[in-house]
């Protein structure tokens, strides 16, 4: 009993892992879509995300909604802002000029805080705080709970933008022809920065989640989760919505059983392993559709 | 005055002078062809009245207002809209949706405003919904609005794409050959179309064509295009039957 017991437990901390991977993978699967470029900056959105919560509830002391909000519009601004900044103006070089762009925001996004908020680690409790609860012997964490919620609720309203408003049209028009789109009268570069708007506040939303989990702060906290959920949608296909929430559930659940019945130190190298077989196996992930290249 | 004017229009890649010294004055209200051999420079010019080039000389007025230097979308905003040779349908969403995200819209949408204002959002929405099935229903499509464009029969997506192109509210439609890889009937039946929505829309038509029924059934006035420059123009029955139009097609 205590062994499934030990397993549900498990699979439900690999869901709430695998929510705030699949919530960040969604930001990087979107601009992935629109813009035809990986983010690599996107993590470290979780990081402003992370810190700003902090400026707001730790330093200010304003009440818990008004602090979640605030992280929201900032990382959405910052989030268009770089959009604007640095890969705007990239907008028909070559792709690999605009990966190391953004891998240059990434640095720079990362030293900024360290200039800031220094190297030590900050500690930071939880501001959401709901009781945990036990059903049948199995025990649940407060934050897994907000966590799951959160997720299924953001997943849901993004589904439905994206699928039954104009904007959300005009996203899908953008992403599969910006040329067209544009004489069809489709501003392009507002359709961007909205999807840079979105991706990243739910970066945000990701990055309250993970401080709320882990409360301790540090300016490469984004790294790894960043590049996990990158995993996750490259796992998931990238481009698509659907497959960028699976492959952040699915590594969620490896990750967590790999810790819980492999090895702790091993699950990061099992997770990047997966991308290893996915890329040899299905290139262009679980639910990604292979362009077949008309001759 | 004419609806477009277009003046000495002209544009040179590297050598190559695609469109050279282009003067079209086309009336409210008309259908007018504009015709060529092959490579003559007929999609170049579209591309210069779309903004998908800037041209290297010369004026494009449309209605009063210049067009030169500014971007596809305010172009497509200030009126003309288009199709293209090769068909460029959003094709991974539906027929529903190709209409909609097309269709002009006096008050912008904004993110804060699909979020927040729900209620009003979705009567708009819905609004939206409405009259995209109405041009849906001069192309008869509207039985297929929750298609997936892709899954459309070829002479359907042709239509589409101009269903689409009217959702924009122009006052200049540019069709780029819309008869192309179409059987005889599908042809007749696209004329009609062609004729029943410049009646309905009010909207001045200009088409690009090489099947010279199409041209000479239903175009009012003619341009005709070689390497680039005008060789000659007037009312169909008059330039079709000219001998450097003819020799221009089928050569000496």
């Amino acid at each position: 009993m205590s062994l499934i017991n030990n397993l549900v437990e498990q699979l439900i901390n690999g869901l709430r892992t695998g929510s705030i991977y699949a919530l960040i993978a969604l930001g990087y699967t979107m601009v992935y879509g629109i813009a035809k470029m990986i983010n690599f900056a996107h993590g470290d959105i979780i990081m402003v995300g992370a810190y700003a919560l902090y400026v707001f509830a730790a330093l200010l002391g304003l009440p818990v909604p008004v602090c979640i909000l605030l992280t929201i519009i900032v990382c959405a601004v910052l989030g268009i802002t770089v959009e604007r900044i640095a890969y705007k103006p990239l907008r028909n070089a070559p792709s690999l000029a605009v990966l190391i762009t953004a891998i240059g925001v990434s640095y720079f996004l990362q030293n900024v805080a360290l200039i800031i908020f220094k190297a030590t680690p900050i500690p930071f409790g939880s501001v959401i705080k709901v009781p945990s609860i036990k059903i049948g012997g199995i025990h649940i964490s407060g934050i897994t709970i907000v966590t799951l919620i959160v997720t299924v609720i953001a997943m849901a309203i993004l589904t439905w933008f994206i699928n039954k408003t104009r904007a959300g049209s005009a996203m899908r028009a953008v992403s599969e022809d910006k040329g067209a789109a544009a004489l069809m009268g489709i501003n392009v570069n507002k359709t961007i920065s909205m999807t840079f708007a979105i991706g990243s506040a739910l970066a945000a939303v990701a990055g309250i989640l993970f401080i709320c989990q882990y409360e301790s702060l540090s300016p490469t906290l984004g790294a790894l989760p960043g590049i996990k959920a990158f995993v996750a949608a490259v796992l998931g296909g990238i481009g698509s919505i659907p497959g960028a929430m699976l492959g952040g559930i699915v590594l969620g659940i490896i990750e967590s059983l790999s810790k819980a019945y492999i090895s702790t130190q091993l699950a990061d190298a099992i997770v990047f392993g997966v991308l290893v077989v996915v890329l040899l196996v299905k290139p262009s992930g679980l639910l990604g559709k292979m362009k077949a290249e008309k001759v | 005055m004419a609806l477009l004017e277009v003046k000495h229009l002209g544009i040179s890649f590297g050598g190559l002078r695609a469109v050279d010294d282009l003067n079209m004055s086309i009336e409210q209200g008309s259908l007018v062809g504009l015709i060529g051999p092959n490579g003559a420079g007929k999609t170049t010019a579209f591309n210069l009245l779309t903004g998908v080039y800037a041209p290297s000389e010369g004026t494009i007025v449309l209605d009063g207002e210049s067009l030169v230097g500014k971007a596809p979308t305010e172009i497509c905003k200030s009126g003309i809209a288009r199709t293209f040779q090769n068909i460029r349908l959003f094709t991974k969403m539906t027929v529903l949706d190709n209409v909609k995200v097309a269709l002009h819209n006096h008050v912008e949408y904004s993110l804060a405003e699909s979020f927040f204002h729900l209620g009003k959002f979705s009567k708009r929405e819905k609004e939206m919904d409405e009259r995209a099935i109405d041009i849906l229903k001069v192309f008869d499509l509207d039985g297929q609005a929750d298609v997936l464009a892709s899954n459309l029969p070829y002479g359907k997506q042709r239509k589409l794409e101009i269903a689409r192109a009217l959702a924009t509210e122009p006052k200049l439609l540019l069709l780029d050959e819309p008869a192309a890889g179409m059987n005889p009937n599908e042809t007749q039946e696209l004329m009609d179309t062609i004729q029943l929505i410049r009646d309905k829309f009010h909207i001045t038509i200009l088409l690009i064509e090489h099947d010279m029924k199409l041209v000479s059934g239903i175009c009012e006035y003619l341009y005709v295009l070689n390497f680039g420059m005008e060789l000659a123009h007037g009312e169909p029955a008059v330039v079709l039957n000219d001998p450097k139009v003819i020799t221009a097609y089928l050569g000496e």
